[in-house]
C-alpha cells in the first residue's frame, strides 16, 4: 500500500517536516526537533495535523441502540453536543479500537476512529449493523481534521472567531462555527494532557486554516508540531495508543480504563468476558514504571522478576516534562502494584524499574 | 552541512580523528541531525576489545535505537562519560564535546578505508 498523503502534505514540506509513514499516512514526526515541540505544547501551544483519523457518521432511529451495543461506554449518558471517549470491544473482551463520539442530535453521531483502523472499524461497524435501523457513512475522506493544543489553544482561537470559546466546556464541541471566515465543527478535546480544541474542516480548507491559526499564533509562541510530540505527550499523559497499550488481545479493564466500560447499561458486545474480567480482577494489567538503571525502555522489550518474564513494555519513552525514562508494560497482575520491583531487558541487559502511579503528568 | 576537512568519515556517518594510533570517534553533523534529539548514549567500557564492524556504541534519540559501529579495530582507553548525563552535547557539538570514545587501533591498515571530507560530502550528495 502506498503511504496517502494529507490535505496539508504540502504546508509540512514548506514548514520543515520530517516526513515519515504512519498507520499508511506521510505524516511530519518532527518539524524542529520532538523535544522544543513537545514543550511548545505543555507551556504554550502546538499545532497538529490530525487528517489521517477517521470519521463515521451514524444515523437513524436506532442509532443509540445500535452504539449501545458495539461500544462499552454507556452513550445514552451523551447530552446533544456532548463528546464521549469509548473502547469498542469484540465479545472475547479484546478492543476493536477506542474513538470518540460525538452527539450531535438523538440520532445523529459522529464516531472519530483511528487511522490505521479505518477499513477494519468500517467492516466491524458494518456486521454489527444487522437489524438496526441505521445508516453508516465514512466521511474519513471528506474530512480533515486539526488540533490546537496547549494553554494557550484558547487565546489563539478566540483570535479567529466571534463564538465564546470559554464557555466551550472539556468535550463538548460546537457542530457549526465559523474559524479565519471557514464553518467548521470543534471539540475541546485532544490526545496530548493539555487544554485545546480539535477543529474539523474540509479537506479543500485544512492549508488556509492551518496557515491562519499559524499566524495568529506566532506572537504566542504556537509551534507546528508533529507525530513524534504528539506520542510523548500521549505518554505522559497515560492516554492509550491503540496497537501498544490497547488491542484484539488487550482489553480496556486490563488497560486500566474500566470506567469507560458500562457493565450497568445492559448488554454490548464484550460485556460478559469484562464484567468477568472486572469482578474476579485481571490477570494482567498495564502499569506505568520508572527505569531506576540506566536506558530507555521502548515497546515490545521484556519485563522480568527474579529470571522470569512477566510481562512486555507496551510503550517507553525519555519523558522530556519529566526528565526521566519510563515506560507502560502490561505485566502479570501480581506485579502491578505501585512500588514492586522489576528488571526491564535492554540489549540483553536487565535493568532495575519500579512501578508508579499513572498519570504520569497531570495539567495544573 | 558540517564537514570538517581534518577529519575522516565512514559510510556509516561517523567521523574519526587519527593522532598516530590514537583514534577518536564520533557521528557527523549528518547523522545527528538525522536522528533528531539524542536522550541516550550507551557508551563502550574502557579497556574493552573492539573489532571493526561491531556494534560499540548506542545512541538513542526520542524515537529511534541507533547502533554505532566500530569503524576500526581497537582497545577503549577512553570513553565521554559526560554524555550520560549530557546526551544532548552529542546534538549541539558533535565534532567536539559530544565525542563518543578514543580507540587504541590495532590494525593501522584499516585506516585507508576511511574517507576523506570529499568523499563523504560527495557519499551525502548521493543519497547516503
Amino acid at each position: 500500500m502506498t503511504a496517502r498523503q494529507t490535505p496539508l502534505y504540502a504546508t509540512h514540506v514548506k514548514y520543515g517536516g520530517k516526513m515519515v509513514e504512519f498507520g499508511g499516512w506521510l505524516l511530519p514526526i518532527q518539524y524542529i526537533g520532538i523535544l522544543d515541540e513537545h514543550k511548545a505544547v505543555r507551556q504554550k501551544a502546538g499545532l497538529f495535523d490530525v487528517s489521517h483519523m477517521g470519521e463515521v457518521l451514524v444515523k437513524g432511529p436506532d442509532s443509540l441502540a445500535f452504539l449501545q451495543k458495539v461500544v462499552t461506554n454507556d452513550v445514552a449518558q451523551l447530552a446533544d453536543n456532548q463528546v464521549q471517549y469509548t473502547p469498542m470491544c469484540y465479545p472475547d473482551g479484546g478492543t476493536v479500537d477506542d474513538l470518540l463520539i460525538y452527539k450531535r442530535g438523538s440520532q445523529d453521531y459522529l464516531l472519530v476512529i483511528n487511522a490505521a483502523n479505518i477499513e477494519k472499524d468500517w467492516d466491524w461497524l458494518q456486521q454489527n449493523s444487522a437489524g438496526f435501523q441505521i445508516e453508516l457513512s465514512n466521511l474519513s475522506d471528506e474530512t480533515a481534521e486539526l488540533a490546537l493544543q496547549g494553554p494557550l489553544a484558547e487565546t489563539i482561537l478566540a483570535k479567529l472567531t466571534d463564538t465564546n470559546l470559554a464557555s466551550l466546556a472539556y468535550y463538548w464541541f460546537i457542530a457549526e462555527v465559523v474559524v479565519a471566515g471557514k464553518t467548521v465543527m470543534i471539540s475541546r478535546t485532544g490526545y496530548t494532557g493539555e487544554d485545546g480544541f480539535e477543529v474539523y474542516c474540509r479537506p479543500e480548507e485544512a492549508a488556509y486554516l492551518w496557515e491562519a491559526i499559524m499566524e495568529v499564533g506566532k506572537p504566542y509562541g504556537l509551534a507546528p508540531a508533529g507525530l513524534g510530540s504528539r506520542d510523548t505527550l500521549r505518554f505522559e499523559a497515560t492516554l492509550p495508543l491503540y496497537g501498544h497499550e490497547l488491542s484484539a488481545s488487550i482489553t480496556p479493564i486490563e488497560a486500566g480504563i474500566g470506567k469507560f466500560v458500562a457493565l450497568d447499561k445492559g448488554e454490548f458486545n464484550g460485556r460478559a468476558a469484562l464484567a468477568l474480567q472486572k469482578q474476579n480482577k485481571p490477570q494482567r494489567r498495564v502499569v506505568g514504571f520508572c527505569l531506576k538503571g540506566r536506558g530507555v525502555p521502548r515497546a515490545e522489550y521484556p519485563v522480568i522478576h527474579q529470571g522470569r518474564r512477566i510481562g512486555t513494555v507496551t510503550t517507553g519513552s525519555y519523558a522530556p516534562t519529566l526528565d526521566k525514562n519510563i515506560g507502560l508494560a502490561l505485566v502479570e497482575a501480581d506485579y502491578a502494584t505501585i512500588g514492586q520491583q522489576f528488571d526491564v531487558e535492554i540489549r540483553g541487559k536487565n535493568v532495575a524499574a519500579e512501578v508508579i502511579a499513572k498519570p504520569f503528568y497531570r495539567r495544573k | 552541512m558540517n564537514i570538517p576537512k581534518e577529519l575522516r568519515y565512514t559510510k556509516n556517518h561517523e567521523w574519526v580523528k587519527i593522532e598516530g594510533s590514537k583514534v577518536t570517534i564520533g557521528i557527523t553533523d549528518f547523522a545527528q541531525s538525522q536522528l533528531g534529539d539524542i536522550v541516550f548514549v550507551e557508551l563502550p567500557e574502557v579497556a574493552a576489545e573492539i573489532s571493526s564492524g561491531s556494534s560499540f556504541a548506542v545512541i538513542e534519540s526520542v524515537k529511534a535505537v541507533s547502533d554505532i559501529y566500530a569503524p576500526l579495530s581497537g582497545e577503549v582507553i577512553e570513553i565521554n562519560e559526560m554524555l550520560a548525563d549530557a546526551p544532548e552535547t552529542v546534538n549541539q557539538d558533535c565534532y567536539g564535546a559530544g565525542w563518543i570514545a578514543t580507540l587504541e587501533i590495532s590494525d593501522q591498515s584499516q585506516l585507508s578505508e576511511l574517507l576523506d571530507s570529499e568523499a563523504y560530502a560527495k557519499l551525502l550528495e548521493g543519497g547516503h
